[in-house]
C-alpha cells in the first residue's frame, strides 16, 4: 500500500536512524530511502525476504522481533516502524515496549478490524472476516492478534503510551484521528497509522 | 614443497613482531591476483582462505591442477566477479604454498623449521597481509570476505584496521574458537604427533612424512565440515563396490572409503607441520579476550558496512556463533545485515554451489559497489 508508505515517510524526519521491524522484502526500506536521507536498518524473519533485502543492498538481520529486538541499544533508534505485523505476534504488548525501548519514537500501523466491511461480513455471513487487506481464512491466517483503532487507543492510554499522531487510511484518503470522531474513524478506516512514544 | 612452481611472491622487509613475542624479517608471502584494478583502486577485494585453503582461489590450481578452492564463487559472472573487481588472496604465513613456513628452510641452520617455526596467531597473518595493500598501492579496499578461518581473519582485519575497508563479509566463522573446536584440531594435531614419522616435526630433515597421522587429522576434519543429514543422503549405509559386507575392516562402506580417499588426496597438497600451525592459530583465536570480554568494543570505531552468512546445517561455526557478531555490532551501531543460508551441507556449503548463497553475495556485492560510487 504505496499511500501507507507515504504517509509513514512523512513522519519521519530526514537525517535520523530507522528500524522497519519486519521489514518483509525491503519494499519501504527502498522508499524511504529513495525518499529521504536516513540511516535505515530491518530485521525480518523470513529467509526468502532477508536475502532479497541483502541482495538490494539493505541492511537487514534475519531474526524475530520477539527475541531479537533486545540486541538492540536503549534508544539506538530514532524511529522504529511496526507496518502491519503487530496482529501476527504471540506477544504484541511485549512488541511494543520493546519498539519504545529501542526507538525514541515508533511508527505502528494495523489493519482496521473495526473497518465496517470487516463488521458487515461478520455480521452478514457470520463466517471470520475475508478482505483485500485480511486475505487469509481463519485457519491459516499469521494474525493471532486482530485488533481495531478504538482498541489500539484504549491500549495506549492504559499502558500511558504517548499517541502522538494519529491517522485513518481509507483507500487514498488520509485523515487526523481524534477523541471526537474516533468512533467514525473507526469504521471507515482500513488502516490506522500511528506516530507513539513513552 | 611446491619449489619452482608459478607462485607470486612478496618478500616482506620489514620486521613484524609475533604474538608470541618472536619478531621476523626478509619473508615471503605468496599471493595470487584476478581481474584488474581499477584506476581509482577502489574495486580490490582481498579473499581469507580457511585452514586447508591457499591463494588459488579460482582458475585452476598451479600445484594441485584442479580447481581453485572457491571456484563456484569467484571467476567471470561469479558471485565476486573477476570481470568487475580485482581479487587478492594470499597464502597465510605458517601455511605450505609459498609463503613464510614451517617448510621453508631456516637459512641459519640450513634446516627445514619444522617445529622451530615461530606459533603464529590469525592477527600475526592479517598483519602480514596488510602488506598487500601497499604493495598495490591501495588506499581503501572495497571488501574483505572469508570463510570459516578466512572469516577470523576478516574479523581479525577490521578490527586492526577499522577503516581499511568498505565491505566486510564474514561467513560461517565465530569470534572465538569454541572448546568443541579446539577439542577437534587437538585430535587432529595429536593424530600427525602420533605417527612415528613425525619424529617431533623434523621429518623433512630427516626423509620422512607423516602421511598416515595427516591423512586421519583430515578424515577426523572432514566429517566435521558435513552434516549428518548430508552423509546420510550422500552414503547412508551403502557398500563400496562389494555386495555385501566382508567381515573384515576393510574399506566395505562408502563413507569409509570416501574419507580414506580425502585423507590420501590431502597428504599430496599439504604439511603435516603447517596443519599444526594453522589449527594452532585458529585455537588461539579471541577477539574477545583482547577487548575485555567484549566483542563490541574490537569494532567500536569501524565505519565498515558487515554482512554476515551463516549455514543452518553447519555445527561447526553455528548460527549462534555467527550470531554473537552481529549482535555484537549492533549494540555498537554498526551497519551490519545478516542470513542465515538454508543448507544440508553443513560447514563446507560455503565452498559449495549454495545458489541461495551464491546469489544473495553476488547481489549484495554488486549493488554495494555501486551504492559507494
Amino acid at each position: 500500500m504505496k499511500q501507507e508508505f507515504k504517509i509513514i515517510a512523512d513522519l519521519i524526519e530526514s537525517n535520523t536512524r530507522v528500524l522497519d521491524v519486519g521489514c518483509g522484502d525491503g519494499t519501504l526500506m527502498e522508499f524511504l530511502k529513495n525518499n529521504k536521507k536516513l540511516d535505515i536498518r530491518g530485521i525480518e524473519i523470513s529467509k526468502n525476504n532477508v536475502q532479497q533485502c541483502i541482495g538490494k543492498g539493505l541492511t537487514v538481520i534475519e531474526g524475530d522481533a520477539e527475541k531479537d529486538l533486545s540486541q538492540f541499544p536503549d534508544e539506538s533508534f530514532d524511529f522504529v516502524i511496526l507496518s502491519q505485523t503487530l496482529q501476527a505476534f504471540l506477544n504484541p504488548e511485549k512488541v511494543i515496549s520493546e519498539l519504545l525501548r529501542v526507538g525514541k519514537k515508533a511508527i505502528v500501523t494495523i489493519p482496521n478490524f473495526g473497518y465496517w466491511k470487516v463488521r458487515l461480513h461478520l455480521l452478514i455471513k457470520g463466517t471470520m472476516p475475508v478482505t483485500r487487506t485480511l486475505p487469509d481464512e481463519w485457519y491459516n491466517t499469521p494474525n493471532l492478534h486482530m485488533c481495531t483503532i478504538q482498541d489500539f487507543f484504549n491500549f495506549c492510554k492504559k499502558r500511558k503510551i504517548n499517541l502522538y499522531n494519529s491517522i485513518a487510511l481509507q483507500n487514498l484518503k488520509s485523515s487526523k484521528i481524534t477523541n471526537t470522531n474516533l468512533t467514525l474513524k473507526n469504521l471507515t478506516a482500513v488502516l490506522g497509522i500511528f506516530l507513539i512514544e513513552k | 614443497m611446491n619449489k619452482n612452481m608459478n607462485i607470486k611472491n612478496l618478500i616482506i622487509d620489514k620486521p613484524l613482531k609475533l604474538d608470541c613475542g618472536q619478531t621476523i624479517n626478509n619473508f615471503p608471502l605468496a599471493y595470487e591476483t584476478y581481474g584488474v584494478l581499477n584506476e581509482k583502486k577502489d574495486n580490490a577485494i582481498l579473499v581469507f582462505h580457511a585452514l586447508t585453503g591457499d591463494q588459488f582461489v579460482s582458475g585452476i590450481n598451479p600445484i594441485t591442477k584442479k580447481d581453485g578452492w572457491w571456484s563456484y564463487a569467484v571467476g567471470s559472472d561469479k558471485a565476486i566477479d573477476t570481470n568487475k573487481y580485482f581479487i587478492i588472496c594470499a597464502n597465510v604465513i605458517g601455511g605450505c604454498s609459498g609463503s613464510f613456513g614451517p617448510s621453508n628452510t631456516n637459512p641459519l641452520t640450513n634446516k627445514v623449521y619444522g617445529t622451530t617455526f615461530p606459533i603464529i596467531t590469525i592477527n600475526d597473518m592479517v598483519n602480514v597481509q596488510y602488506n598487500l595493500l601497499e604493495f598495490f598501492k591501495i588506499k581503501k579496499l572495497f571488501a574483505v570476505i572469508g570463510g570459516s578461518m578466512g572469516g577470523m581473519q576478516v574479523l581479525q582485519f577490521v578490527s586492526n584496521f577499522p577503516n581499511k575497508t568498505k565491505v566486510a563479509i564474514p561467513i560461517a566463522t565465530t569470534s572465538n574458537h569454541s572448546a568443541q573446536n579446539i577439542a577437534f584440531n587437538e585430535l587432529g594435531r595429536q593424530s600427525i604427533m602420533a605417527d612415528t614419522n613425525w619424529v617431533n616435526g623434523d621429518y623433512s630433515n630427516q626423509n620422512k612424512n607423516p602421511n598416515k597421522g595427516l591423512s586421519v587429522a583430515r578424515m577426523a576434519a572432514h566429517i566435521t565440515y558435513l552434516s549428518k543429514k548430508g552423509l546420510q543422503e550422500k552414503f547412508g549405509r551403502k557398500l563400496q563396490e562389494r555386495d555385501d559386507l566382508k567381515f573384515s575392516f576393510d574399506a566395505d562402506f562408502q563413507i569409509e572409503s570416501y574419507l580414506r580417499h580425502q585423507g590420501s588426496v590431502f597428504v599430496d597438497r599439504f604439511d603435516a607441520n603447517s596443519y599444526l600451525y594453522i589449527t594452532r592459530a585458529m585455537d588461539y583465536f579471541d577477539l574477545l579476550k583482547h577487548h575485555d570480554g567484549n566483542l563490541s568494543k574490537a569494532f567500536i570505531d569501524t565505519k565498515t558496512k558487515f554482512l554476515i552468512i551463516s549455514f543452518t546445517s553447519d555445527w561447526l561455526y553455528p548460527t549462534s556463533e555467527n550470531k554473537e557478531i552481529v549482535i555484537a555490532l549492533n549494540a555498537i551501531g554498526a551497519d551490519v545485515g545478516f542470513v542465515e543460508i538454508e543448507s544440508d551441507k553443513g560447514h563446507d556449503s560455503f565452498l559449495l554451489n549454495t545458489s541461495s548463497f551464491l546469489d544473495t553475495l553476488k547481489d549484495y556485492i554488486n549493488t554495494s559497489y555501486q551504492n559507494n560510487k
